[in-house]
């Protein structure tokens, strides 16, 4: 624990003095490469790759980075769906990196997940009243008629009418799935919510919604969420702090306001400046990354991104620089701050 | 549902009409009569089988006798056999209890196994009590029921003397008593598991694909994110799933129960259905051959119509209207 109190009063802005929620120290998350006539171990896929980062009480930490740069690994590897290769990760001041079994069972009453694909998540058997009242289920010896009022209540809170109780996930379109969903998470009255890239496979129009709602429900459930998108703008409109990844890593973490007003890291710039402008009239300068994302399974020497990266020098091939507070309450790991 | 199954079993009218139609012209295109199957055509009075034929309506016009067949049987009159000289009806109403109980039998032991072994591989796949069960399966498939009815005779029945070989039941017992139907079911067991090995083989690696398909979907990851017990997962959330491709195999095994068990039944030398088709296929008896022809389509589409019932109770997102 001691190593968390330094920890917290380095990185975080003084005045955010609130409780730490979640707290994730060196997180690995490897998947073994099997191959030849064994099915031997033969690499990793260094999925998440050495990542530090905290959630407190409250607040919302948005996840951005490309596909396949280890966001969605991390938001499993936090619910413990994954087993971390190495790391630790605290909830609550509680370690439940390694737990197992019942243990972890009862754990997850705390923090739930709401998926990406709302067709795909809900089981095509079971009724919304299943899906949703499950959960309570799982940890109550309670009937399914006694949960109905609660079940209800939850459906109206998203946006569903009582009528959804007894129909199919198949009979709603991807939105109200996803409320569906929402609701599934909710039902347990967790602490945090992982919100693995919950809207990317909605339309336009419907994600706001989505947004909106989720927004209303962090402040009436007091809920802490790990946000994940790979669109800048969701994650603008929905986060208090935002975490850059690449390849694994963790680049930079800074504050909402702070990251879009003044990118630090080349990376994060790039990023950025692919945000299409809504004022036609305003030009900006867009950078265009060369290249491709290097395999995970055999990431570059040093930092990550220096074979992309437009400002890299000598140093960069040898030096992996750690995340460093140059401003307070902004994180970047990059040699050249 | 009520409706769908009233407007599934008027459409079954035309079909069975159908039917009839090609099992008649069937019989009919096949060489020689009835009469050819009862006497020798070689060294009989030509003139003594010419009359014959003229009695019989052998030859008449094909409309006239198809209409007369399928008249009578609308009236309930499956014709009489040619060979035992009593009515079919009678003749596959003796035999159908047998091969009714062979089939159940088959289908109980098939369904046990299927499950047990099936459910065992889909949890633990990739792992030496799954490659066993694999193999074991293809050994099923691989073998012909004929080879293995065979083997079966001679290892089990004759070499070491566990199994009777041929019957239905010891005719010395009383029926009714309790050794009777243990005799029964002595009797029964071999060529019930002969003629369920294939199936056993085709559902249970069915079952175990599905199971580990099943169990990589993301509605499995939401369950376990749910806090699901591991075992419930299994039981409710992909058993659920993976028994509605399973509703397919039982459209057909509700005809195989009756049918499948031809081979199987004449090597065992089994009274049942299947061996009486066979005779009268040998003997040309053709009103048996016809009837039991007709009651296989007709099981086979009653086969499907309960399957796609079934589907609609199995897999909510099926709707039957």
């Amino acid at each position: 624990m001691n190593m968390t109190e330094t920890r917290e009063t380095t990185a975080q802005p003084p005045e955010t003095e609130k409780e730490v929620l979640l707290d994730i120290q060196n997180l690995k998350t490897y998947y073994p490469i099997k191959g030849g006539f064994l099915k031997r171990t033969i690499g990793n896929v260094k999925a998440v790759d050495d990542i530090n980062i905290q959630i407190k009480k409250g607040e919302t930490l948005g996840l951005v980075g490309e596909s396949g740069c280890g966001k969605s690994t991390t938001g499993r590897t936090i619910l413990r769906l994954l087993t971390p290769t190495e790391g630790k990760i605290l909830f609550d001041g509680k370690d439940i990196t390694n737990i197992k079994g019942n243990e972890l069972r009862k754990a997850r009453q705390d923090f739930q997940m709401v998926f990406q694909d709302p067709y795909a998540s809900l089981n095509p058997t079971q009724s919304v009243g299943d899906i949703v009242s499950e959960p309570i289920r799982n940890y109550r010896k309670v009937s399914k008629k006694s949960l109905k009022p609660e079940i209800l209540e939850l459906l109206r809170r998203v946006g569903l009418p009582p009528e959804a109780y007894d129909k199919y996930a198949h009979e709603f379109s991807g939105g109200q799935r996803q409320r569906i969903g929402i609701a599934r998470a909710l039902a347990l009255k967790p602490k945090l919510i992982v919100a693995d890239e919950p809207v990317s496979a909605l339309d336009v129009s419907v994600q706001s919604q989505v947004l909106n709602l989720l927004k209303e429900l962090q402040g009436e459930f007091d809920l802490t969420f790990l946000f994940i998108a790979h669109d800048l703008s969701v994650v603008k409109h929905m986060s208090d702090r935002i975490g850059v990844m690449y390849l694994g890593n963790m680049v930079e973490v800074a504050t909402n306001k702070s990251l879009y007003a003044e990118p630090l890291h080349p990376y994060t710039q790039a990023l950025i400046s692919a945000i299409p402008e809504t004022d036609p009239k305003k030009r900006k300068e867009r950078i265009v990354l060369q290249g491709d994302v290097p395999s995970p399974a055999n990431p570059p020497s040093g930092c990550p991104f220096h074979t992309r990266c437009p400002m890299a020098k000598a140093e960069c091939a040898e030096i992996k620089p750690a995340l460093k507070e140059v401003k307070p309450g902004h994180h970047v790991a990059c040699i050249l701050y | 549902m009520l409706k769908y199954t009233i407007r599934r079993i008027i459409g079954m009218i035309p079909m069975l009409l159908l039917i009839s139609l090609v099992v008649f012209l069937l019989a009919k295109a096949m060489p020689g009569d009835s009469l050819s199957g009862e006497i020798d055509p070689n060294n009989t009075d030509p003139q003594y089988i010419e009359e014959m034929r003229e009695r019989l309506g052998y030859n008449d016009p094909i409309p006239v006798q198809y209409f007369r067949w399928v008249s009578g049987f609308l009236q309930g009159d499956f014709g009489t056999s040619t060979r035992y000289k009593v009515p079919v009806a009678d003749l596959v109403l003796e035999r159908l209890p047998n091969t009714i109980f062979l089939g159940v039998t088959s289908l109980v032991i098939t369904y046990i196994l299927a499950f047990a072994m099936g459910i065992y591989a889909g949890r633990k796949p990739y792992t030496v009590g799954d490659n066993l069960i694999g193999g074991l399966n293809y050994l099923g498939l691989a073998i012909p029921s004929f080879i293995a009815a065979v083997f079966a005779i001679y290892f089990f029945s004759f070499n070491l003397g566990w199994i009777p070989y041929s019957g239905s039941v010891d005719p010395t017992l009383q029926p009714g008593t309790f050794d009777y139907w243990l005799s029964r079911i002595h009797h029964v067991l071999m060529p019930a598991i002969v003629l369920g090995a294939l199936a056993t083989a085709s559902y249970t690696q069915f079952l175990r694909n599905d199971i580990i398909e099943n169990s990589r979907k993301d509605f499995v990851r939401t369950a376990r994110a749910k806090g699901t017990p591991t075992s419930k997962i299994y039981n409710v959330h992909i058993m659920r799933n993976s028994i509605i491709p399973l509703v397919t195999f039982l459209g057909f095994d509700i005809a195989t129960l009756i049918s499948g068990a031809i081979i199987t039944e004449t090597i065992f030398t089994y009274p049942g259905i299947g061996q009486l088709f066979l005779d009268s296929v040998t003997n040309r008896d053709y009103p048996t051959l016809m009837v039991i022809t007709m009651m296989l389509s007709a099981l086979t589409l009653v086969g499907n119509l309960i399957a796609d019932i079934l589907y609609g109770v199995v897999d909510p997102r099926i709707r039957l209207d």
